[in-house]
C-alpha cells in the first residue's frame, strides 16, 4: 500500500476543508495510506508572484525539509504543486537545490498522481451527472494536468460537456485578483459564461483557487454551473 | 519619449477599467478570436522548426555585437550608410539630418514598431515633412490621430464602423461600411503617396549578416512601394533583429507568419540587398540602416536578455486573456501584451510602465504560444522583484556607447530553465520606498510567521477569529482593504475548523471520513 504524504494548500486547510478530507477519502479509496505532516503550511507561491522571492524561500526550504521523508507528496492544487516543480529548484539557493528538485519530482496534484502514477482511473465513485472542466493554468501549464481529470470524471460515469476555452484562464491570478480586479472580474464572467454554454451541472476543476474566485464572482451574478472541486465532485460518490 | 497616450497619468487598472466599459472597443476586441490558436499550430505541427529558430535567436544574442560587426561590413560593401544610434532620440536626429540635407518634403511608411519606439511620424510632422503610414491599419490609426494597438493588427480596437468613419472624414465623402470599399479608397489615396515621396522609411523584420539583406514582411505590399519608389530608404533596425544567415530565414520567415496572422507565408516578402545599382529600374539611391539599441544591449548577459529573442509575432498578444479584455491603448506604451509589460520597463531602464508586470495573472498562455521560447510568465514574475531593487538588471542603463558590447552573464543560468533567483534581495530604491518596505517587510514578516508550525496555527487562529466579524454563512461582501475583490465578488471567509483541526479529531478517534 502506498503511503501518501497530503500537502493540503493553506487555502484547503483554511477555508476548504471538505477538499482537503475528499482528497484523503479518495486518495484513501485508490488503495493508499495517507500521512498528514502537521508541520506544512504554504508553499510561498503568494510571495513569489508578488516579486518577494526571500519571504519564499523560507517557506520553499520548510516545504523540503516537511516532506522529504516522503515517497510520494499529493494536494488538491496544481498551482501549489506546480510551484514546487516550477520555482523552488531556482528559489532555494545552491545548497539546497538538490533536495528541492529530489522532493519536487515526487509532489504531484491529485488528479495527476491517482491517474498517471496509481493508474487508479476508475477509483470506485460513481456520479452521473453532467459537468465541464476548467483547466486550471498552473496544473495545465507546469505539469501538464489535463486528461487526468477527464479521465477520473469519466470513469466515474459523468457526462463531460466541453466548454469553449476551457484552457484560457479564469481570471484569479492570486494577487492579480485583488489589484487587478476590473480585469479579473470580467475574466471569470467570461469563464463562467462559457461554463453556462455547456448547460452542465458542474463546474469542475483541480484548484481551488479558481473556483473561489469563480463561486465569489458567481454569487453575485448567478451564471453558471456549481462550481466544485473535482474531489469534492468525486468523493459525493464513493461507496 | 513623447506618447500620445490615452489617459494622461493614468493607471493600467483605471484604464483598463475604461477600455472594459466600452462596448464598442469590446465588440473590436472579438475579432481577435480567431487569432487564439495561431501560435499554438507551430508547436503542435512544427515543433523542430520552433526549436530551430528558437536556437537560431540565440545564438545571434550570444556573440550580437559579432553580428552587427560583420552586418555592418556588409551593408557598407553593398553601398549602404550605417548608423548607430544608442537612444530612440540620436535615430531621431539621424532620420532628420538625412531628410534635411536631401531637401525631403514626403516621407512614407510601412509597418514598424521601431519607428513607433523613437516616434518617428510625430518627429517628421514637427519638422514640417508629410508622412504617412502605408499599412491599412497603421493609416487609420495615424489619421485617427492614435497609437498602434496590436503591433500586427494596428486597429484591431475599431470596429468597421469606426473604420468607415475615420476614412470618411479623411476622405471628405461618406464611404460604404463595406471592407472592399474602404481599402479600395485607401490603396487608391497611398497610390498617390507613394508616387509623391522623396523618402520610403522601413522598419526591418529580419536583416541577414552574411548578405546585408533587409527583409521586410507585408500582407499588402506597402513594404515594396516605400523600398523601390522613394528615392531615398531609411531602414530603422533594433539591434537584435540581425540574423546570422539568409538562409536562416527559410525556418524564421513561417515561423513567424504563422504565429503571427497563421499564414504558412505573407502576401508580400519585400527583400532589398543594397541601394540601387547601375541599369537598376527601381530601388533607392540612398540606402540608409540605423542599428537602434535603446537600451537593448543593457539586457544582454541578464535573464532579460531573453527578450531580445523577440520576432515580435503578436502570439502572446492573441492568447492574453488580459490582452484580450483590454486591448493594447489600455498598457499606454508602444509595446503592449505580455511582451511590452516586460519590454516596457526594461527599454526605459525601469522609468516606464513599472506597474506594467502586475497586470497579469501569471497564466502562462504567452509563454506556451511564445514560437522563440521565451519564458514571459518567468520573466514577469522576476520583473516584479527587480524593478523594485536598485542595481538590478532591470533597471541598468546601457552606457553612453554606440555600439553593443556583450557583457559577462549576471546571473546564474539553470539547465533548460532560465534563470535563477538571486540569493539576498538588494535594498529597496529609494523611489515610493516607504510604501514598499512596508509591502516587503510584511512578506518577510508573514513567511518567517507561516515558515514555523507554532506562527501558521495562531496566525490562522486569529484569522478565523476575525472572519467571524466580517460575514455571515462563510462569504464577506465587503473586507477592509480587499476592496479590489469584493467590488466584483464575495470572499469566502476561514471554515470553522481548519483541515488540521478535523484530521486531528480523526486521528484521536482512531476513524477514517
Amino acid at each position: 500500500m502506498p503511503t501518501v504524504a497530503l500537502f493540503v494548500t493553506c487555502l484547503a486547510d483554511q477555508v476548504y476543508p471538505d477538499t482537503g478530507v475528499s482528497t484523503v477519502r479518495l486518495l484513501e479509496a485508490a488503495g493508499c495510506e495517507v500521512v498528514f505532516p502537521e508541520a506544512q503550511s504554504c508553499c510561498g507561491q503568494p510571495a513569489i508572484n508578488s516579486g518577494e522571492p526571500e519571504a519564499a524561500r523560507r517557506l520553499a526550504q520548510r516545504f523540503v525539509e516537511v516532506f522529504e521523508p516522503f515517497d510520494a507528496i499529493v494536494s488538491p492544487s496544481g498551482s501549489c504543486s506546480g510551484t514546487v516543480h516550477h520555482w523552488y529548484s531556482r528559489l532555494v539557493g545552491e545548497s539546497w537545490r538538490a533536495r528541492a528538485e529530489a522532493v519536487a519530482a515526487r509532489t504531484f496534484e491529485l488528479s495527476q498522481y491517482l491517474v498517471d502514477v496509481l493508474g487508479a482511473v476508475d477509483v470506485g465513485a460513481r456520479v452521473h451527472e453532467t459537468v465541464t472542466v476548467h483547466d486550471a493554468c498552473h496544473g495545465l501549464r507546469n505539469l501538464g494536468v489535463s486528461g487526468q481529470p477527464r479521465a477520473l470524471l469519466r470513469a466515474a460515469g459523468a457526462t463531460i460537456l466541453e466548454m469553449s476555452e476551457s484552457e484560457t484562464c479564469c481570471g484569479f491570478g492570486g494577487t492579480f485578483a485583488v489589484k487587478h480586479g476590473e480585469i479579473s472580474g470580467p475574466l471569470a464572467d467570461d469563464k463562467l459564461r462559457h461554463a453556462a454554454g455547456t448547460r452542465a451541472g458542474y463546474l469542475v476543476s483541480t484548484d481551488g483557487a479558481c473556483l473561489m474566485h469563480l463561486a465569489g464572482r458567481q454569487r453575485r451574478t448567478g451564471v453558471g454551473p456549481i462550481p466544485m472541486h473535482l474531489a469534492d465532485f468525486l468523493v459525493r460518490g464513493l461507496p | 519619449m513623447t506618447h500620445r497616450v490615452v489617459l494622461p497619468g493614468s493607471t493600467m487598472a483605471e484604464r483598463s477599467a475604461a477600455s472594459i466599459a466600452d462596448p464598442e472597443m469590446q465588440r473590436a476586441l472579438r475579432n481577435l478570436d480567431q487569432r487564439l490558436h495561431t501560435a499554438r499550430a507551430v508547436g503542435e505541427h512544427h515543433a523542430d522548426w520552433k526549436d530551430r529558430v528558437a536556437a537560431i535567436r540565440r545564438e545571434t544574442l550570444a556573440d550580437l555585437d559579432g553580428w552587427l560587426e560583420r552586418l555592418q561590413q556588409k551593408l557598407e560593401s553593398l553601398g549602404v550608410t550605417v548608423h548607430r544610434a544608442a537612444t530612440p532620440a540620436d535615430a531621431r536626429a539621424v532620420v532628420l539630418e538625412i531628410a534635411q540635407r536631401e531637401g525631403v518634403r514626403s516621407v512614407v511608411k510601412s509597418k514598424s514598431m521601431a519607428t513607433e519606439e523613437i516616434d518617428l511620424g510625430d518627429a517628421l510632422t514637427a519638422a514640417g515633412i508629410t508622412v504617412v503610414e502605408t499599412d491599412l491599419g497603421e493609416y487609420i490609426v495615424q489619421i485617427a490621430d492614435e497609437r498602434p494597438s496590436h503591433m500586427i493588427t494596428p486597429a484591431i480596437h475599431k470596429t468597421l464602423e469606426q473604420i468607415t468613419e475615420v476614412l470618411s472624414r479623411e476622405a471628405g465623402e461618406h464611404l460604404p461600411v463595406e471592407r472592399e470599399a474602404l481599402a479600395a479608397w485607401a490603396r487608391d489615396h497611398l497610390r498617390r503617396c507613394f508616387l509623391e515621396a522623396d523618402m520610403g522609411v522601413t522598419g526591418a523584420n529580419f536583416v541577414a549578416a552574411d548578405t546585408g539583406t533587409i527583409v521586410v514582411v507585408t500582407n499588402e505590399g506597402n513594404g515594396r512601394f516605400c523600398t523601390s519608389l522613394p528615392r531615398i530608404q531609411v531602414t530603422v533596425m533594433p539591434v537584435e533583429k540581425v540574423i546570422p544567415r539568409f538562409d536562416d530565414l527559410g525556418v524564421l520567415l513561417p515561423v513567424l507568419t504563422m504565429s503571427a496572422t497563421g499564414q504558412a507565408m505573407s502576401n508580400y516578402l519585400s527583400m532589398v540587398t543594397g541601394p540601387r545599382r547601375e541599369g537598376e529600374q527601381d530601388g533607392p539611391e540612398q540606402l540608409h540602416v540605423i542599428f537602434l539599441d535603446h537600451n537593448r544591449t543593457a539586457l544582454l548577459g541578464t535573464p532579460y536578455e531573453e527578450m531580445l529573442a523577440c520576432i515580435r509575432c503578436g502570439a502572446c498578444l492573441n492568447v492574453c486573456p488580459v490582452y484580450r479584455r483590454v486591448g493594447g491603448h489600455a498598457y499606454d506604451a508602444v509595446y503592449s501584451g505580455p511582451m511590452g509589460k516586460i519590454l516596457t520597463p526594461l527599454l526605459s531602464a525601469g522609468e516606464e510602465g513599472t506597474d506594467l508586470p502586475y497586470a497579469s495573472s501569471l497564466c502562462g498562455a504567452c509563454t506556451e504560444a511564445c514560437p522563440v521560447e521565451i519564458p514571459l510568465a518567468d520573466l514577469l514574475v522576476r520583473l516584479r522583484s527587480d524593478l523594485r531593487t536598485p542595481g538590478s538588471p532591470a533597471t541598468a542603463t546601457a552606457p553612453d556607447r554606440t555600439s553593443a558590447t556583450t557583457r559577462a552573464p549576471t546571473h546564474t543560468r539553470l539547465p533548460g530553465e532560465g534563470f535563477a533567483w538571486p540569493e539576498a534581495n538588494a535594498p529597496l530604491g529609494a523611489r515610493g520606498a516607504g510604501k514598499r518596505t512596508v509591502r516587503r517587510t510584511g512578506f518577510r514578516t508573514w513567511g518567517r510567521v507561516w515558515a514555523s508550525p507554532t506562527g501558521y496555527r495562531a496566525s490562522s487562529g486569529a484569522g478565523r477569529l476575525l472572519a467571524r466579524v466580517l460575514g455571515r454563512n462563510g462569504w464577506a461582501k465587503r473586507v477592509p482593504g480587499l476592496g479590489g475583490w469584493t467590488t466584483s465578488r464575495d470572499l469566502p471567509l476561514p471554515a470553522a475548523k481548519s483541515f488540521r483541526a478535523r484530521w486531528a479529531e480523526r486521528d484521536a478517534k482512531e476513524s477514517g471520513w
